[in-house]
């Protein structure tokens, strides 16, 4: 934030999978996101299973499969030597920036283990290729990083494997070697998905204990809305490989201007809700969609959608700046406080009350909204 | 770890236990005896039901197969039908020659077969992978009696590269400390012998050496091709870690588990491919033997010898357990 450049820049991110032998059909699995992430900050990432969200991660890191995948768009990054594009550095320049720059914490942690190899040396290989250290210097350093994110009797715990951790312990454990080279910028995927609930809020609150004391910048994936209200200071809202509403936390959450946002909050589980009241998921799913460039993909699913919406892609406006549609509202002091709030909708929704459930009452199927479980 | 061995050796007394009744019967079953293929062709009846007698034949299975367990808690295989050397002696003087030609057979195998699984899967659909992936199944379907064969002719007697039979050529002479020709060499510092007896076994390792290659080779590329798919290698590179680091430790460790299973069935099955192999190339091991001993129906050598290879792939079995439990973490005994 003391910048005024941001910390990674992504624009028009694209990832497209062809189809191999038989089958050349394309995938386009992220479909032009842009967003920024500024230093210090946590951005979320949100949208449902398939939107792409996960593919972005990998797309930034490099770690997308070297055949079969085409990346388009740009992700500029500030490293310490000046500025780079991530999707244009060598596999070599990349591997010496991942684990240093850019880290990555996974969704399941005890398959992102290596089971065969002591949690030790899982943690001091990163501090050898990135920091130089070996030996005993090494093991002190990984007891510390193990200490640090909360693993009690550390020395003991270095020698062992990763199927005598219990999950929440797995997770820090993948959670110190992310740290440990104290990187610029951390990805996580989902990381409290596997979890218990419980086990869940304290590895939030690890989160953001390590964003305040190191400023790393933190790029939160998840499909969570619960994460996202107790930890993302901006949110991108990602349907279909796109980016359809990205604003800061409060107004979002006050505000929300997609009806896909709506959606999402609107299906959340609300404990003061009447007794035997049905949750209000969004009706079908994320296969539904129509491709973007014969207009809105989530118009299928929308109860606001107009043939409007089907008339070529809809393009981002800025809420409460004049542009297209959101000129016609009259509410623009209350937008004022959301600064670079933008959404990719032709018939936004106006000052939609999430309690009110009747705009978003649906036939649809009930009860079966994998999103909707928090 | 030492109650888990002592446990496994103990499942070797069922084994052979079972084993050694089914011999009995199966040879009982064979049509002709020793008193056809030891006699010549116009013995009397007489003289062969003589022989039976003599070799305790004629008496009932359960007696003959007592007396058999007896002698065998003694440590007696009994004698062989053709020399009238104890059998175990017999198995002695010729184990060192077939246990070297099993090592070269797998040091082959191993070494050429695992990296080349690792680059089949590393270049999946590549022409090497077809190549391997071809030439594996070559190597699976062609008997190992031809292959030695085509080799024999070709490289020995064809190219002269390669001596075409026996240990050592004739002419060479090594001080025999313990039967082992390579190792002895060594220790006396009879480098022409260790040469010599090591351009002996390069054909019959070589052919020998086919079927577990080719099993090693697909092994370890559907492994690796398994690994590769997994959660932490792509934390390992996630990690920024050398591509060398992620192939061994990440990579590699977890691919070779399986892997080293079938390493240990396969060194089993080398000492049974073995007859085949040491009889083509008159190599004096205990295959070219136990070959020699069906054609005369030498049952004492016979029952020794499956239930020597019936023991070792005990052994092997342990072998491949102890080293499958330090690999792997997770199945270590407590």
């Amino acid at each position: 934030m003391s910048s005024s450049t941001p910390l990674l820049a992504v624009d028009e991110l694209s990832v497209v999978f062809r189809g191999r032998g038989s089958d050349p059909e394309e995938v386009r699995a992220v479909d032009g996101v842009s967003f920024t992430l500024e230093e210090g900050r946590v951005t979320g990432l949100v949208g449902e299973s398939g939107c792409g969200k996960s593919v972005t991660s990998l797309a930034l890191m490099g770690l997308l499969p070297d055949r079969g995948v085409s990346v388009g768009g740009s992700a500029v990054m500030r490293l310490p030597g000046g500025e780079a594009d991530l999707l244009k550095l060598s596999q070599r320049r990349m591997r010496d920036l991942r684990g240093s720059q850019l880290a990555m914490i996974f969704q399941d942690p005890l398959s992102s283990l290596n089971p065969v190899v002591p949690i030790g040396r899982q943690v001091t290989e990163i501090l050898r290729r990135h920091r130089g250290l070996r030996g005993s210097k090494a093991s002190k350093e990984a007891a510390d990083l193990l200490y640090r994110v909360g693993i009690p009797d550390p020395t003991r715990r270095l020698r062992e494997y990763p199927h005598q951790l219990s999950g929440g312990m797995r997770q820090r454990a993948l959670i110190a070697m992310a740290v440990a080279c104290r990187p610029r910028l951390m990805i996580a995927d989902e990381p409290t998905t596997a979890l218990d609930v419980t086990i869940q809020a304290q590895i939030l609150e690890l989160l953001k204990d390590l964003v305040t004391e190191e400023g790393t910048s933190l790029l939160m994936i998840t499909h969570d809305l619960g994460v996202v209200a107790g930890l993302c200071d901006d949110i991108n809202v990602l349907y279909a490989g796109r980016a359809v509403e990205t604003a800061r936390r409060a107004p979002l959450f006050a505000d929300p201007t997609h009806p896909y946002t709506v959606g999402l909050l609107g299906s959340i589980p609300r404990l003061d809700a009447p007794r035997g009241e049905a949750l209000t998921p969004i009706r079908g799913s994320v296969n539904d969609n129509i491709a973007w460039t014969d207009g809105c993909a989530f118009a299928p699913r929308c109860d606001h959608y107009t043939m409007e919406c089907l008339q070529g892609p809809p393009q981002l406006v800025t809420a409460g700046a004049g542009g297209g549609a959101a000129a016609a509202d009259g509410g623009a002091a209350d937008r004022a406080a959301g600064a670079g709030h933008a959404y990719r909708c032709v018939n936004p929704v106006r000052h939609a009350d999430v309690v009110d459930r009747t705009v978003l009452e649906s036939p649809a199927v009930v009860g079966d909204d994998e999103e909707a479980q928090g | 770890m030492l109650r888990f061995i002592v446990r496994r050796l103990l499942q070797l007394i069922p084994t052979l236990g079972g084993l050694s009744i089914l011999l009995f019967v199966w040879l009982q079953r064979l049509p002709g005896g020793p008193e056809y293929a030891l006699l010549p062709d116009d013995a009397t009846s007489e003289q062969r039901a003589q022989l039976r007698r003599s070799l305790g034949l004629d008496e009932p299975i359960t007696v003959q197969y007592l007396a058999f367990l007896r002698r065998i808690l003694q440590g007696d295989l009994g004698a062989s039908l053709q020399t009238g050397r104890p059998v175990l002696e017999e198995f002695f003087t010729r184990f060192p020659a077939t246990f070297e030609l099993a090592v070269t057979a797998m040091l082959i195998a191993t070494a050429v077969g695992i990296p080349l699984g690792y680059l089949a899967a590393r270049r999946r659909g590549s022409v090497l992978d077809f190549a391997a992936v071809g030439g594996s199944l070559l190597g699976i379907c062609t008997p190992v009696f031809f292959l030695a064969f085509i080799l024999k002719v070709v490289f020995a007697e064809r190219l002269g590269w390669f001596p075409s039979a026996f240990r050592l050529s004739p002419g060479i002479s090594r001080t025999d400390l313990s039967g082992f020709a390579v190792l002895d060499g060594l220790r006396t510092g009879e480098f022409d012998v260790v040469a010599d007896a090591l351009a002996h076994l390069v054909l019959p390792g070589l052919a020998l050496a086919s079927i577990p290659l080719a099993v090693i080779v697909r092994m370890t590329r559907a492994s690796v091709l398994e690994v590769l798919e997994e959660d932490y290698v792509r934390t390992a590179n996630a990690k920024g870690l050398h591509r060398n680091t992620v192939r061994t430790r990440h990579v590699m460790r977890n691919a070779m588990l399986p892997v080293v299973t079938s390493i240990g069935l396969l060194t089993g099955s080398l000492f049974a491919g073995a007859v085949l192999t040491e009889s083509v190339f008159a190599f004096p091991g205990i295959g070219s033997f136990v070959y020699a001993a069906t054609q005369t129906r030498d049952y004492p050598v016979l029952t020794g010898f499956i239930l020597l290879i019936a023991t070792m792939y005990v052994f092997i079995n342990l072998l491949v357990d102890i080293s499958y439990s330090l690999l792997d973490p997770r199945v270590r005994a407590q």
